[in-house]
């Protein structure tokens, strides 16, 4: 038992330390941004059927639960704006977060992983590249731009949704659902839950790529350094959201609705 | 830069040095103060068993991993003690064929030749592939520009990583174990390949190995290296003539069973694999110091 807890707090020494290591070479060139655009594709692009049919699906649930209690107080007017405020402020960042730490992060991990067991990471280094700049920064910096747009693709997705679950019982026109749907929404329940994620990308990138670029042992090195990404990284991706929402809330006490 | 001035004017027939080398991972000694020169063009052959350190002696050259003691020269440069930068610039003059060639598998034939060349030149794409071309007809794989790695067999993946290792025109090749996971008849064309380019560029040459027929074809040099130390070095001819009984077994064997099967002198000796692992992350801690 005291031995797992040392063994957890030294790897997430390690994986801060390559956090910190990651951020100072980030703004050494060069900047590898033709790698950068390619892993926003890779992160971002290919997120996106899972990002927007998860999205559409959550909306049509709340949808249901939101009309559930709304319909006891007389008050289905409000419905679309519930269900944007909750969306908005914090499932759809969350979620998205998850979804990508589960996706992209066992992705990194594994291809990282696959790279280091047959030596094309060193190979890398013998071609004279930059190997943790080229390999790892790009990807962090990848997630940290995906996330933001991805969480935002989520957000409309699920007022779709939540529009298609209304429409069908209500039969409320689309522009009457979505101008109703902003009504709640500002700056503090979209721009900041959304500014939030990019922590979110920091973190799945950060996690992900260090164990993959630090592969030991064969394919069952990689099997595992897949696992333990997505693991490590939704794991202090939700720990780190109670921070974050709290800062939200002490900067700005407008939001807590 | 003084550096690039320094290569272009060699002051030495050495292209590289190891000066008492020393190297250990987890207590135990992989190297134990190594000393060996390469002259200018010749090829060196560094052959023992496996956890010997073999492989260990060209992570150590390329920089990749550093020495616990000793110096190493390439090209009359110290390489430890660069920053980065300057690492960069010796790097893009020596070439490194990796064992199982570590060809990127997200790249196709063509574009891991070329690789290197849009990192490190100005050429245009239509120099590239001309380039690519003529790097690719020297190992004769020139009809398989669109392949991708995997769908390559060994010795094809071999002459691939060999067309990256020379695609910046190196002066100085190293090769680790070039006949590894193939059968006898590829080793020789590989052999043939590592020949011809030592005579036809004057380029250096490192091969660790531990298939002695393809030592005595490729080495102008031996050097048997066992527990951590260099028992022999020499041609080839001085080699059979040594009195050192695991040389001679050594010299005598004809594929890498038997050269596995010398017995060790201590209990000490691991698996090859498990110091290649330690490597790995012992770079990791390294490029952490220096990057």
């Amino acid at each position: 038992m005291v031995n797992s807890i040392r063994r957890f707090l030294s790897e997430a020494g390690l994986i801060s330390a390559f956090a910190m290591r990651a951020i100072r070479v980030a703004f050494q060139s060069p900047f590898e941004l033709r790698e950068v655009v390619h892993q926003i594709y890779m992160v971002g692009w290919r997120s996106l059927p899972l990002v927007m049919t998860s999205g559409v699906a959550v909306g049509v649930v709340l949808s249901m639960h939101t009309r559930a209690t709304m319909e006891r107080f007389g008050a289905e007017a409000l419905i679309p704006a519930a269900l944007a405020v909750a969306m908005f402020g914090e499932t759809a960042p969350l979620m998205t977060g998850l979804l990508v730490s589960g996706r992209a992060g066992a992705g990194i991990g594994a291809e990282l992983g696959g790279m280091r067991v047959t030596e094309q990471i060193d190979a890398l280094e013998s071609l004279a590249v930059d190997s943790f700049h080229y390999l790892a920064v790009t990807r962090i910096i990848a997630c940290m731009i995906a996330l933001p747009v991805l969480t935002t693709v989520m957000n409309f997705s699920g007022l779709i949704g939540g529009f298609l679950a209304e429409t069908a019982i209500s039969n409320v026109s689309l522009r009457i659902y979505f101008h109703q749907a902003f009504a709640g929404i500002g700056f503090i329940n979209y721009v900041l839950p959304t500014l939030k994620t990019v922590v979110f990308g920091f973190i799945i990138g950060t996690v992900s790529s260090y164990l993959g670029y630090t592969t030991t042992g064969g394919s069952e090195g990689i099997g595992r350094a897949s696992t333990r990404s997505v693991v490590f990284s939704s794991m202090v991706l939700i720990v780190i959201n109670v921070l974050l929402v709290r800062i939200i809330f002490l900067l700005f006490p407008g939001g807590a609705l | 830069m003084s550096l690039i001035n320094a290569w272009s004017t060699p002051t030495s027939v050495h292209a590289i040095r190891f000066d008492r080398v020393t190297k250990s991972f987890d207590g135990r000694r992989v190297l134990d103060r190594v000393s060996f020169d390469v002259a200018r063009g010749k090829a060196c052959c560094i052959m023992g068993r496996s956890g010997s350190g073999k492989s260990v002696t060209l992570k150590l050259l390329l920089g990749l991993l550093k020495p616990d003691e000793g110096e190493i020269y390439v090209n009359d440069v110290q390489i430890e003690a660069l920053d980065s930068a300057r690492l960069v610039e010796v790097r893009k003059t020596i070439g490194f064929l990796f064992q199982y060639s570590a060809l990127f598998d997200s790249l196709s034939v063509a574009e891991n030749v070329a690789f290197p060349l849009r990192r490190h030149t100005s050429m245009s794409e239509a120099e590239i592939a001309g380039s690519v071309h003529e790097r690719l007809a020297g190992v004769g794989l020139e009809d398989e520009l669109d392949k991708m790695p995997l769908d390559l067999s060994g010795g094809m993946r071999k002459r691939v990583g060999l067309a990256r290792a020379l695609a910046l025109k190196p002066s100085i090749l190293l090769v680790d174990e070039p006949s590894s996971g193939l059968d006898p008849i590829t080793t020789r064309e590989i052999d043939k390949l590592l020949i011809d380019l030592k005579s036809s560029s004057n380029t250096t040459m490192v091969v660790v190995t531990h298939n002695v027929p393809s030592a005595r074809r490729i080495g102008d040099q031996l050097v048997v290296l066992h527990e951590g130390h260099i028992i022999a070095q020499g041609t080839a001819k001085e080699l059979d003539q040594s009195e050192d009984e695991v040389v001679r077994q050594f010299m005598s064997s004809e594929d890498e069973r038997a050269v596995n099967a010398i017995p060790t002198r201590s209990v000490s000796a691991i698996a090859e694999t498990s110091v290649i692992e330690r490597s790995h992350q012992e770079t990791e801690v390294e490029y952490g110091v220096h990057g």
